[in-house]
């Protein structure tokens, strides 16, 4: 079916079975972001080292997955690595699936590789990754300059 | 003469497509209607042949274009039941129309602190967000009935919320979530005696409905084209001719004048004072168009066959395992458009999954987030119906449901 590349295995599992959801105390910064058309509502928080990554939200099994994958990918890197896999999601989701996304550094994240072609889902994707650059960004991290986000 | 939904669906083109596939299943004329032939042939028409701005010029395109122009505007008045054309505002849509409203309305009330304007939880934000705006600016205070757990108006405080402080009450007519059609009798009783006006939403009911806007006990109503088989950039503000001219302009330019000097303006009456600019002609003479269309099959039948599918719809989505209908249960009192949400899976992927099954529903929180807040859901799916929808296309969204369950089981 059309929607085989949209809800991979590797999606609907993380959807789930989420790793890492909860928001949890103490933190250095969170961020609360929301997608104004469907509603989906996401808040992360981050430790100051990025040891410690916590979210809680509502919202598609694609956003949820999303922030599932982020948990796994990004809790306890440093920020340089942090800032490559983020880059490297920001990058594939606005790629149209144009772009041939790398397993070493995206891991689960390359299940995504689909919703690229889904632009009205795109944002569903991005949603946890807004919300953490910007929770980052109050703890002190700076995760880098990511592609321009295009709704 | 019975209604022959097939006969119907011939008129429109858009029903010859595929999408992604799959027949297309239009469940989403809430959101906005197909259009006939009839419609498009006339924009068409009057395009090519006819175009011409109205109400400028002697030549005979001009005058042919203005005759066009206000040739609808008398039918959609005689649609509506109005006394005169002249309570037919063309505006681009509806929420131009309450917007309009509100700011004349503030200004000819001189809306203060102390003053109340009274809507409900149960508005499109086209009805929410512009009274919010105007009590921020006027000091007034914004109050609001609440919904029931069926998915009513509850005017259990009905005589505490309109009281002689009471300004304005606007109201949706149906809505464009829960499928409620609000019985406002008692409402615009009391409204009256509180010395309120009663402004009604009727985006969705006008174009379901047989309407007659004496018998609704409104002062003012707005609703869309695009709704309605007309073109998107039309819209009707229908207002009582003599509040209407005590009303003050809302948007300033040309055509909505009778003389301007350096000095001062004075203002045409309505409703040419509430069409500042060239309006959309050509959307205008389709929405007329739209009008004979409607008018042609019958508002009674198009009504009987909504409730006739709507009842089918309630019937096969409660037989679903896992969906949870939002709204009135039965078909009395609402009308052809059913939200509901399945257990364990978010609106977002039921669109998703039924558009690969070519299934169009609505997803989301309908421009009415407040009434998905009241029943503590984030979003939700919505299918709507219209007088070309068949029993066959609720027969697919109900096996698309299956699929939904497939995936997320
Ligand atoms: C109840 C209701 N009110 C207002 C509107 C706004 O209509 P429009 O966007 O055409 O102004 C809609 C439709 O979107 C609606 O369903």
């Amino acid at each position: 079916m059309l929607l085989d590349g949209l809800y991979q295995e590797i999606i609907l599992d993380h959807y789930k079975n989420p790793h890492g959801r909860g928001l949890r105390d103490p933190f250095d910064g969170e961020a609360h972001h929301v997608n104004p058309t469907c509603g989906d509502e996401i808040t992360v928080r981050v430790s100051a080292d990025l040891g410690d990554i916590s979210y809680d939200g509502l919202g598609c099994s694609i956003s949820q997955a999303s922030a599932s994958v982020l948990h796994e990918l990004l809790e306890g890197k440093d920020p340089a690595a942090a800032s490559e896999i983020h880059h490297a999601f920001v990058e594939l989701m606005q790629s149209r699936g144009q772009v041939e996304p790398d397993e070493e550094v995206l891991g689960d994240g390359i299940a995504f590789a689909g919703v690229a072609k889904f632009p009205a889902r795109v944002k569903c994707a991005l949603l946890p990754w807004m919300a953490f650059k910007d929770a980052a960004a109050r703890a002190g991290v700076d995760v880098g300059v990511s592609p321009e986000v295009k709704a | 003469m019975s209604f022959d939904v097939e006969r119907v669906r011939k008129d429109f083109p858009i029903f010859e497509r595929e999408v992604n596939g799959h027949p297309l299943v239009y469940l989403d004329s809430a959101n906005t209607s197909q259009k006939p032939v009839q419609v498009l042939d006339v924009m068409r028409a009057h395009q090519e042949r006819y175009n011409g701005n109205v109400s400028r010029s002697v030549h005979t395109l001009g005058t042919e274009s203005t005759e066009a122009y206000e040739g609808a505007r008398a039918r959609i008045a005689t649609f509506i039941g109005a006394a005169s054309p002249d309570e037919v505002v063309f505006t681009k849509n509806s929420t131009e129309a309450i917007n309009l409203a509100a700011h004349s309305l503030g200004q000819m009330l001189r809306l203060g602190p102390g003053d109340e304007v009274v809507i409900s939880e149960m508005e499109h934000h086209s009805n929410l967000v512009p009274w919010q705006l105007l009590c921020e600016r006027t000091g007034a205070t914004l109050r609001w009935f609440g919904i029931s757990d069926d998915g009513r108006l509850d005017e259990s405080n009905l005589d505490e919320l309109v009281t002689e402080r009471t300004k304005i009450v606007s109201l949706v007519h149906m809505s464009n979530v829960l499928g409620t059609v609000n019985d406002v009798t008692r409402i615009a009783a009391r409204a009256r005696s509180a010395g309120a006006l009663l402004m009604l939403d009727c985006s969705q009911s006008v174009p379901h409905l047989p309407l007659d806007v004496q018998a609704l006990g409104a002062d003012l109503i707005a609703f869309t084209g695009h709704k309605m088989l007309g073109p998107t950039g039309i819209g009707v503000l229908w207002g009582r001719l003599d509040l209407l001219a005590q009303m003050p302009p809302f948007l300033a330019g040309g055509s909505m004048i009778e003389t301007v000097t350096m000095a001062g303006t004075t203002f045409a009456p309505p409703p040419a004072r509430f069409e500042a600019g060239t309006p959309p002609i050509t959307e205008a003479i389709g929405l007329g168009a739209a009008v004979d269309y409607l008018t042609g099959l019958g508002m009674a039948a198009i009504h009987e066959h909504e409730q006739t599918i709507t009842r089918y719809a309630l019937d096969a989505l409660s037989s679903v395992p896992g969906v949870r209908i939002f709204g009135p249960a039965t078909i009395e009192g609402r009308g052809g458009t059913v939200s509901f949400g399945v257990d364990g899976v978010h609106p977002h992927d039921v669109g998703q999954i039924l558009d690969a099954l070519g299934v169009e529903v609505r997803v989301g929180h309908h421009c009415a987030r407040p009434v998905c807040s009241r029943f503590s859901v984030p979003a939700m799916t919505r299918a709507s119906f219209y007088l070309y929808t068949t029993t066959a296309e609720i027969d697919a969204l109900a096996r698309g449901l299956d699929q939904v369950r497939k995936v997320f089981g």
